[in-house]
């Protein structure tokens, strides 16, 4: 479990977290989800030690990460992978190469465990047959199975996701969510997924934290979504004209 | 301000360096690819460079001896120490800090924007460690040999220059002041430039592009940062070498 207790972060005195309270279900899909600059991939990467927050606490399992020695993060940062909105993929090596990574830093498993390995997580994310491409050589949707595939060749205990649906057409995002939710489920992963789409929301979302303007305004299942009364969070789920249609088939 | 500011993040970078690897084989791998890209890699442009430099040198020697009492064999003399002391290691340090400056900094600063170096650290490496000390190291390690190179390919261009038989020398008057004892001091000093040059060159565009900012701009801002700050303080090491040594 992964519990931010009144977490705040500033850049140049300008107050993008203002006090942050919120527990991540363990096990499930948390998506945090907010308007551009609402402060959700600041979290994120407050939440992984990308950046430092200014005050709060990040309790992995009541282990706090802030106070943490750079010792004590490193061990804790094998129970973490990361899916990044640009997949981050590591363009000078294939995609076996990119998941095999983490196992050549940090393993002493043999040649023979690590390919077995990484054969295993490709065929779970349904990229038999990629190993020797390189990452300009696939499409975005592949891109992003690599990013999951290199994020959960260690198996993690947590699994964060900055916008893994940014840039794919829907049939495409739907298949990577289902994806990152079946993960979660066989893995018994917490995840803490970031995003805009609603898809995501209504799809996989065990747990939807809504963000406004550095702070949380909402919490529930992405079900209660579409039946709450919060203003605020009506404004940004029912913006577009699709989902302000289904709102309306509903009343 | 800012001057004092980068140089404390820049030495606390380099401080970072020095710490224990999560595994020495993976060092090892990006130690000898470096090796290749940064000495394998330059050797033909510093050959070339080098054997002009040669040439150059010893035609224009030839043409300031004319007509004096200083014996032509001397060409070989100067030519072979001027490349030793200067010419070799800085010409070919300015020209790495273009050739590999740019590289190194435009690979990590493409990295950097690409999330690529968060991606690693969240996997638990230490990122300055993992992607500079290999790069610095390789550089240190290669820098004396290309430099050994350089000046025997100058020796090289004057041979050739005396070959040619229209500067006014023989090969004979060259290669006696080829055989001149060398003094070791040269060869030292030779060597502590290349060192120092190779460092400065390398730690100074993996420090521009490890924190480079502003995505592709910032990715081109700092490559040029890495060549103009990299060549200025080679020249001014340069002179402090020759001032306090020699």
């Amino acid at each position: 479990m992964i519990q931010v207790k009144d977490l705040y972060k500033s850049f140049n005195g300008n107050d993008v977290l203002k006090g942050i309270n919120v527990t991540m279900n363990e096990g499930k899909c948390n998506l945090i989800i907010g308007k551009s600059g609402a402060g959700k991939t600041v979290l994120i990467k407050c939440m992984v030690g990308l950046y430092e927050p200014t005050k709060g606490e990040i309790l992995y399992d009541n282990r706090d990460f802030v106070k943490m020695t750079d010792k004590e993060r490193k061990h804790l940062r094998m129970e973490m992978g990361m899916l990044f909105q640009g997949n981050a993929l590591f363009d000078s090596m294939t995609v076996e190469d990119n998941v095999r990574f983490p196992l050549d830093m940090f393993t002493s498993m043999t040649k023979k465990e690590k390919v077995a390995r990484v054969d295993e997580i490709l065929s779970r994310v349904n990229l038999k047959g990629a190993h020797k491409k390189f990452p300009s050589e696939i499409s975005g949707g592949m891109m992003k199975r690599v990013g999951i595939a290199r994020a959960i060749v260690q198996k993690p205990r947590y699994l964060f996701c900055d916008e893994p649906n940014s840039g794919l057409d829907p049939i495409t995002s739907i298949v990577i969510d289902e994806l990152i939710q079946e993960i979660t489920l066989d893995l018994n992963i917490t995840t803490v997924i970031n995003t805009h789409d609603m898809n995501s929301v209504m799809g996989i979302g065990d747990k939807v934290i809504y963000i406004h303007e550095g702070e949380v305004h909402w919490e529930g299942s992405g079900k209660e979504v579409m039946t709450s009364k919060e203003t605020e969070l009506n404004n940004f789920v029912f913006a577009s004209k699709f989902w302000k249609s289904i709102k309306e088939d509903q009343k | 301000m800012n001057f004092f500011y980068h140089l404390g993040r820049y030495t606390k970078t380099l401080y970072s360096l020095f710490s224990r690897p999560e595994k020495a084989a993976m060092y090892w791998k990006e130690l000898f690819r470096q090796m290749n890209l940064i000495g394998v890699g330059s050797v033909g442009i510093i050959s070339i460079m080098t054997l002009f430099i040669g040439a150059v040198t010893s035609v224009q020697f030839a043409y300031q001896l004319q007509g004096n009492l200083i014996p032509m064999w001397y060409i070989g003399i100067i030519v072979r120490d001027s490349l030793m002391l200067e010419l070799a290691p800085t010409l070919s340090a300015l020209l790495l800090a273009g050739k590999v400056g740019s590289n190194i900094s435009s690979e990590l600063g493409t990295m950097r924007i690409s999330e690529q170096i968060d991606a690693m650290k969240i996997m638990g490496v230490n990122t300055t460690s993992y992607l500079i000390g290999p790069k610095v190291l390789a550089s240190v390690l290669v820098m004396p040999l290309l430099i050994i190179f350089g000046v025997a390919f100058g020796i090289v261009g004057g041979l050739l220059v005396a070959l040619g038989g229209t500067s006014g020398f023989t090969t004979t008057e060259f290669i006696r002041g080829l055989q001149d004892p060398i003094r070791d001091f040269d060869t030292i000093i030779m060597f502590i430039k290349s060192l120092s040059f190779a460092f400065i060159i390398t730690s100074i565009s993996a420090y521009q592009g490890f924190h480079t900012t502003g995505g592709v701009v910032g990715v081109g801002q700092a490559s040029t940062r890495a060549v103009v700050y990299s060549s200025i303080v080679v020249i001014i090491a340069d002179f402090l070498i020759a001032a306090l040594l020699l």
